[in-house]
């Protein structure tokens, strides 16, 4: 104990100011490394770039990353440690919604700006928003909105629903059917699942969808939930009638493993990264190709995208202090692969997109085709919803 | 449902049953012969997936099943000779401990050799397509695994009954003394057991690869699915377990086709649950008989001496001193540690003197965290108000579960405190409007003459020195000294007046009393609470705590949680595959120091 005790003390003597915007940056490494390595690369790259121009604000760049060890509770402690021992001027990262919402709180209470990254969740920027805390990523309500234009020209009465059993699940169902009703009165909802998340007994599910007979079913499945409800699907025939619409399905984290038994013709929103020829993001993935001999992932463009608003918020305000960078931020307005964004004042939401499409199979593999962007700015509640949720 | 979807059901029942028969069956297997609670099963049934998928390009998928099975057949055998043979004679549960250490070390492992990405595996050649069944279609391969299931019964059931090594493994079942005093060698029985054991765990893991992808999660979600069936079963009875499993494969599914899908988070410990209570050996289980001999004696308690005093009082004021010297992360570190100081010596109390194994401790530490944030942000209590009355309904929960639980003994008592736990869990899960469901509770903080660091640092320190001593008190009260007796001889015990269940139901209720007080520090160190502060693996991260300390010494739960925290904070920071690096350094320590920690400052008394 005593050696512990001088070991901790050495460690927390040694560290100086310097002239750096020293980022702590947090996540589930080893708890969902599919989606994360390629967000460490994305971020990594843009770091470098950062840092080869010249910094931002005067300073260079350093980003201290740490395992958050996917709880809210080691999270916690992950970011203390960042805040305290590595005096980190700004924090970033999370995936899970649980931790990035416990994120959030703590950095409420340290007085310390949080860039949450990937979290999905409506909460962190509306019922528990708060004054430090802003959300890069489109968040669930977004991307469910993004799928309603196309849900609704299909004009599909017997909907059924399956969703994984947690907040993003559920509320990706209730903003759906809200939704859908809204513009479609006369839509029925005739069958719901709630299969625990990563644990879907495919089969089951499965057969209980096609017993209820739907002409569309609206899905939030992700990783191996999906991929068990798409082979056992495919097996019994459920989707030769019957139209999905599945959230993130098209993001290549998840649309890769799929292969040849990727679903043709499924609604999904997700990043058809080979097809997009913007200069902007072709610039992007010319450079992470080179950087990693490998292709950008939609994590990829989250980790890249979150460390240039960082930079971007500290050129715009010249200076790092807490407050100045948070008016910075807010209002902001920025060039990221997917086009011009801009961080919402009202609830420190990024108007970062996706893209909406359909699935079909290329030579053996899953690809978006008949693409469009989703600007995040267009699928947003009024301003008057959004105050009422953030109690201001 | 109509009649056409009750058989289709039926049989989607019948598929996830034999695919969870074969993965408990090994279990079971091992479990009832050489009373490992093996972790591990998990991971081997996860590289039997691996496995497969890496040899199915070269061989093809019919032929990379077997193979890969016999892959972890070896692999088992290798474990069992080099590691868990030199743990047979050391105290109870430390095996337990180095299975916890391989399934980190096999998760790195894996993540190693086959990249973090899930992979769907191929499907099976000549059974890829469906039948119609019911004017449904219903997958070949499922029909294939519905008739494979009996049929690995039936053969598990003639090596058990028709061979000369079954009578064997059946003797070491009933009872493993008896069994080595009449000449039986048991060195070569437990590693064939063993052997057999993983592979079939590798053999369900291979199987498993057509109807779902390979992951990295997919060890911890196998291993307590297959627990829950070996003990509803009944240990050790391979039909009790295939039972156990179309029990379960049938209730899900029909959940599932009811439209009551939300119940499969937890319906198979509500069933665990309710197997126990009416048949406290499982459906097909009998009662173990008493275990005899040196190993079974615990040492007796010996209260401090002078020294160990004199040095805890000096490191209890260098921790009051050394805000003077810092009011940094190490504030931070210390008070994550002494909260799980605080867990892991109850859970201790409850383990330790009082003799029942607690798969589900996390119960209590979670109702207290879920109270303290309940009455704070719902009822607006006070913060001191709230931390003080959290540990009660930790309490209160622990005197309606204990009540059953005493009733049970060994295994039995702890998976049933684990039915307990994932109970609870799945409804602070689930309960959006009351819980905050998944997400938790936000916004928890301690007052505000608490809210800096060294504040917090020092009610964190005063509440666990005075657990701490209110516990070490309790055992060497009356109470504590008849709680071990009820643990050493039941029956002796009774014979002379003392209530065992009583003591035991109590010590169940203090030991959540103090979980709970635990619990309620942490959510406002932490500002939120979600529910994996009641989840599995924070009671794993407790067993391991008092296991590494040493389960029978007094002060080794305090070393335990100082370790293994510490160790999860630096080892985190400083290493990539950070997990791995804890299994081998829990390794090393359960085969240096199988004592624990506690045993390396105090030499234990002889026995």
């Amino acid at each position: 104990m005593r050696t512990l005790i001088a070991l901790l003390l050495l460690a927390t003597a040694t560290n100086a100011p310097s002239q750096t915007l020293k980022i702590g940056e947090l996540n589930s490494y080893k708890v969902f490394p599919a989606f994360l390595e390629p967000y460490k690369k994305g971020w990594q790259l843009a770091l470098e770039e950062i840092n080869a121009a010249g910094g931002a604000a005067g300073r260079k760049l350093e980003i201290v990353s740490r395992d958050d060890g996917g709880t809210p509770g080691d999270a916690v402690r992950a970011a203390e440690e960042l805040i305290a021992r590595e005096k980190v001027d700004v924090l970033m990262g999370t995936f899970a919604s649980h931790v990035g919402l416990a994120v959030a709180n703590l950095a409420k209470q340290r007085k310390i700006l949080f860039l949450a990254a990937e979290p999905l969740t409506d909460k962190i920027v509306w019922e528990n928003g708060n004054r430090y805390t802003f959300r890069l990523r489109p968040s669930t309500y977004m991307q469910t909105a993004m799928l309603i234009p196309e849900a609704l020209k299909l004009k599909k009465k017997r909907w059924a629903i399956v969703y994984p059993n947690y907040e993003y699940g559920q509320s990706a169902t209730a903003s759906f059917k809200k939704l859908l009703k809204q513009a479609q009165p006369d839509v029925e909802f005739v069958a719901e699942q709630a299969p625990p998340l990563g644990k879907i007994d495919a089969g089951a599910v499965v057969q209980a969808l096609a017993e209820a007979k739907p002409d569309a079913i609206f899905s939030s499945l992700f990783a191996v939930d999906l991929q068990k409800f798409v082979r056992e699907g495919n097996t019994r025939g459920l989707f030769k009638s019957t139209v999905v619409f599945n959230l993130l399905a098209g993001e290549p984290e998840y649309l890769d493993t799929l292969k040849d038994e990727t679903p043709e013709g499924w609604w999904v929103t997700g990043y058809p990264w080979s097809e997009i020829d913007t200069p902007e993001h072709r610039r992007f993935r010319d450079a992470y190709q080179k950087r990693w001999n490998d292709y950008p992932r939609q994590g990829s463009v989250v980790g890249y995208t979150a460390v240039y608003s960082v930079a971007n918020a500290a050129k715009r305000a010249g200076s790092i202090d807490t407050e100045k960078l948070i008016e910075a931020l807010k209002g902001l307005q920025m060039p990221t692969p997917f086009g011009q964004i801009l961080w919402r004042p009202i609830d420190h939401q990024s108007t970062m997109g996706a893209y909406v499409g359909q699935l079909a199979q290329k030579a053996g593999r899953g690809v978006m085709v008949d693409w469009r962007y989703a600007d995040g700015a267009t699928y947003q509640p009024s301003d008057r919803e959004i105050r009422a949720l953030r109690k201001e | 449902m109509s009649g056409s979807a009750v058989l289709l059901q039926f049989l989607n029942g019948l598929a996830g049953a034999s695919s969870l028969f074969l993965v408990a069956a090994g279990l079971s297997l091992i479990f009832g012969v050489t009373r490992i609670v093996n972790f591990a099963h998990g991971s081997l049934f996860m590289l039997g997936m691996y496995a497969a998928l890496a040899l199915e390009p070269h061989v093809g998928f019919w032929w990379s099943v077997p193979l890969a099975a016999l892959a972890v057949g070896a692999l088992g055998a290798l474990l069992e000779a080099l590691l868990l043979r030199r743990l047979y004679a050391a105290p109870e549960l430390l095996q337990l401990l180095a299975t916890f250490a391989l399934v980190l070390l096999i998760k790195d492992f894996a993540l190693w050799a086959w990249g973090p990405e899930d992979l769907l595996g191929p499907r099976a050649p000549g059974l890829d397509g469906a039948v119609r069944i019911a004017g449904s279609r219903f997958p070949e391969y499922d029909l294939f695994l519905i008739a494979l299931g009996p049929l690995v019964l039936g053969a598990l059931w003639a090596l058990l009954r028709r061979t000369r090594w079954g009578i064997l493994v059946r003797a070491a079942t009933q009872d493993r003394e008896m069994a080595g005093a009449l000449g039986v060698d048991e060195r070569r029985l437990f590693a064939s057991v063993f052997a057999l054991g993983a592979l079939l765990a590798g053999l369900g893991g291979a199987l498993q690869l057509p109807r779902e992808p390979a992951t990295l999660a997919i060890d911890l979600q196998i291993v307590v699915d297959a627990f829950v069936v070996v003990v509803i079963g009944g240990l050790g009875s391979i039909p009790g377990a295939f039972l156990a499993a179309l029990l379960i494969g049938e209730i899900k599914a029909f959940c599932i086709g009811l439209g009551y899908s939300e119940f499969t988070l937890a319906i198979e410990f509500v069933v665990m649950a309710a197997v126990l209570v009416l048949r406290p050996w499982g459906l097909l289980g009998r009662l173990p008989a008493p275990r005899r001999g040196p190993g079974a004696l615990e040492p007796p308690l010996a209260p401090p001496s002078r020294a160990v005093l004199l040095a805890l009082a000096g490191v209890a004021a260098g921790l009051c001193a050394l805000p003077l010297a810092t009011g940094g992360y190490a504030l931070v570190l210390l008070t994550d540690i002494l909260v799980f100081a605080i867990f892991a010596v109850s859970l201790h109390f409850l383990m330790g003197p009082g003799g029942m194994l607690s798969f589900g401790h996390a119960a209590y530490f979670g109702l207290g965290a879920y109270g303290a944030g309940l009455l704070t942000l719902k009822a607006g209590a006070p913060m001191m108000l709230a931390l003080l009355a959290a540990p009660f309904a930790a309490a209160s929960a622990a005197l309606v579960f204990g009540w059953f639980c005493v009733r049970l003994q060994g295994v039995y008592l702890a998976m049933l405190t684990l039915a307990f736990a994932q109970i609870v869990w799945s409804v602070v899960y689930q309960w959006n409007a009351f819980t905050g469901g998944s997400n938790g509770l936000i916004g928890i903080w301690p007052a505000a003459w608490l809210s800096a660091r060294t504040a917090y640092y020092y009610l964190t320190l005063a509440a666990c020195l005075a657990a701490t001593a209110c516990m070490w008190r309790m055992l060497f009260a009356p109470f504590g000294y008849a709680l071990r007796a009820g643990r050493d001889s039941p029956l002796r015990a009774g014979a002379i007046g003392i209530d065992v269940r009583a003591h035991q139901w109590a010590a169940f209720v203090f030991a959540g009393l103090f979980a709970g007080l635990a619990g309620a520090l942490y959510a406002f160190s932490k500002g939120s609470i979600s529910p994996e502060a009641l989840a599995v693996p924070r009671s794993v991260d407790g067993l391991v705590m008092v296991l590494l300390g040493g389960v029978h010494t007094l002060i080794g739960p305090l070393w335990g949680a100082a370790l293994f925290t510490w160790l999860q904070d630096s080892v985190a920071r400083g290493f990539d595959y950070w997990r791995a690096v804890i299994g081998a350094v829990i390794l090393l320590l359960v085969l240096v120091l199988p004592g624990g920690l506690g045993s390396l400052l105090r030499g234990r008394r002889a026995p």
